[in-house]
């Protein structure tokens, strides 16, 4: 990228299996109300604050349609522009940094949400499947992802231990995070006795249903820099789309994964990401998922990242650490997940990540995903 | 007037989206689903520039963007690439839990179907086994006039 758009500031609401109590605008609005006063920043239409907002929701989530409209208010687009990314956090984050390249605007608020706790999630999926095979299956993200477990623990020998491990360490890590969802203290035996899903994915191995909202200022160079004296730069972008049909697909395989991150890496002028990258804030909605998207990101080589785990290179402490925030296991709303992982990455990048900081941080990738089986993948690089 | 906005109990309401629906299947799902209802057959799409066979069939190619017309009868049976026993219950689940779902790569294809697993012990599915399928009674043109597939002896 020529012109450099940083991130000046987030904040999250912490993360709950239900925000009781609470309605949805009143999320929106706290986490809002922070990045503003975070910054200083106020809405204006003269080029002086906030310019424009990006939301990230999805309709049948929400429980409405074109669900950003009842939010303008809270979202700060009152009697001002407003988009919706209707996907997740890390693509919002991308078209807010693509409204500044434009020129069109200087400095945008993005902000997800979502309640997972106010409907049936696995029929929410089950809908986004086209109708004519996987709909009269009655086939959900949960089922697709464990035929795709299947076919990937299977290829590269992954074990179910090997999953827990991921599990283990995800709620580590989520003890130092203070917007964590109920971070435990879990052994390895404690997730394989857990409940089964749908084999071999059991409940713990699963992400959580969970409530929450996070919001993140973005801005041109030369107002990043006023804003505060630390903006982390948007270095690089990837986005790819695989098959829908998890049938058309090897399953073994995240190739759009790999795909959206060698664009990324591109862009960011990165040769070698497992030697340049400082830590990963990765989307995964099941462990094996995060084994398999790690490979996907170029840390490793194809069926390594399960060995990466085991000798700690990616816990804290090691030499690339994969979600020091715990991630999404711990509990993340679907459309919230992406925002986080680039709301995290700068907060390791600015030194303002207090326990899970990671020292020395650099560069971060920060995921993004959507879809049965991890259809859509979005990688973002950011850095000092 | 007491200025507590927050009440000790919130409320909160029932609400559903109902809404119908008629999805149009087009000329190639329909011959595909008319094929399994009138003479238990399952038809594959060839792409002739990729040489590649698609179950379930569709216009257009995912690898070149051409548009296929080369129809391919398929025998039905094929195996299994990979399966997981749901023990959840949705109501849009066609069989009670638990049962399989598997991604079944059926002989002359080069995609996978998924669909159901029938007459088969939960715990002795395999990755590799050969399966053939079961057609229903009473057929509706829909994927679900394959009721499920079973072990090929
Ligand atoms: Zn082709």
């Amino acid at each position: 990228m020529n012109e450099k758009v940083g991130i000046v500031a987030q904040a999250q609401t912490k993360y709950e299996p239900l925000k009781e109590g609470v309605d949805l605008s009143e999320m929106i609005f706290d986490v809002v109300k922070q990045v503003r006063e975070q910054t200083g920043l106020k809405f204006t239409l003269d080029g002086t604050g906030i310019d424009s907002t990006v939301t990230c929701s999805q309709d049948l989530w929400d429980g409405r349609t074109i669900s950003g409209m009842f939010a303008s208010d809270v979202a700060g687009a009152h009697l001002r522009p407003e988009e919706k990314v209707a996907g997740n956090g890390v693509s919002a984050a991308a078209y807010g940094c693509m409204q500044i390249l434009s020129g069109h605007y200087d400095v945008v608020l993005m902000v997800a949400w979502c309640r997972e706790s106010i409907t049936n999630g696995r029929l929410v999926e089950w809908m986004s499947m086209e109708p004519f095979v996987h709909r009269m299956l009655g086939m959900d993200f949960c089922a697709a992802a464990a035929l795709q477990a299947r076919r990937y623990m299977d290829k590269y020998s992954v074990t179910p231990e090997d999953c827990a491990r991921v599990v283990v360490r995800a709620h580590s890590n989520a003890r130092n995070n203070p917007y964590a969802q109920s971070p435990r203290k879990l052994s390895v035996e404690d997730v394989l006795k857990s409940k089964e899903l749908a084999s071999p994915i059991r409940e713990l191995d699963a992400k959580p249903t969970s409530d929450g909202a996070c919001a993140i200022i973005l801005a041109r160079e030369d107002k990043a820099k006023k804003i505060t004296s630390n903006p982390i730069w948007i270095k690089g972008f990837g986005s790819c789309y695989d098959a829908h049909m998890p049938g058309d697909r090897d399953l073994a395989k995240c190739d759009a994964l790999v795909s959206a991150a060698r664009q990324a890496y591109k862009e960011a002028g990165i040769k070698d990401p497992a030697k340049e990258i400082s830590l990963a804030e990765i989307s995964a909605s099941y462990a094996y998922q995060e084994l398999m998207y790690t490979e996907g990101l170029g840390l490793c080589g194809e069926g390594e990242a399960k060995e990466l785990l085991a000798k700690g290179v990616t816990d804290m402490g090691g030499r690339l650490p994969v979600n020091p925030s715990g991630g999404s296991l711990v509990g993340n709303p679907v459309t919230v997940d992406g925002a986080v992982r680039v709301a995290e990455a700068f907060l390791q990048l600015s030194n303002q990540a207090g326990a899970r900081q990671v020292p020395g941080a650099r560069v971060a990738v920060a995921h993004g995903v959507d879809g049965a089986c991890g259809q859509l993948h979005n990688v973002m690089v950011l850095g000092i | 007037m007491s200025q507590e906005t927050k009440p000790k109990a919130p409320l909160s309401i029932e609400g559903a989206i109902i809404l119908p629906y008629r999805y149009a299947a087009g000329g190639v799902m329909s011959r595909f689903l008319i094929a399994l209802r009138d003479s238990k057959k399952t038809l594959g799409i060839r792409c002739s520039r990729c040489n590649m066979v698609y179950v379930p069939p569709r216009e257009t190619c995912l690898h070149c963007f051409g548009r296929m017309d080369e129809w391919v009868e398929l025998e039905g049976s094929g195996t299994v690439e990979s399966y997981t026993v749901v023990r959840y219950s949705l109501p849009v689940h066609p069989m009670a839990a638990p049962f399989a779902f598997a991604l079944i790569k059926l002989d002359g294809a080069d995609t996978s179907l998924t669909h159901l697993l029938g007459e088969i012990d939960l715990e002795k599915i395999k990755v590799g086994m050969k399966v053939e399928p079961v057609y229903s009674e009473s057929r509706k043109a829909s994927i679900l006039d394959i009721s499920y597939f079973r072990p090929a002896n």
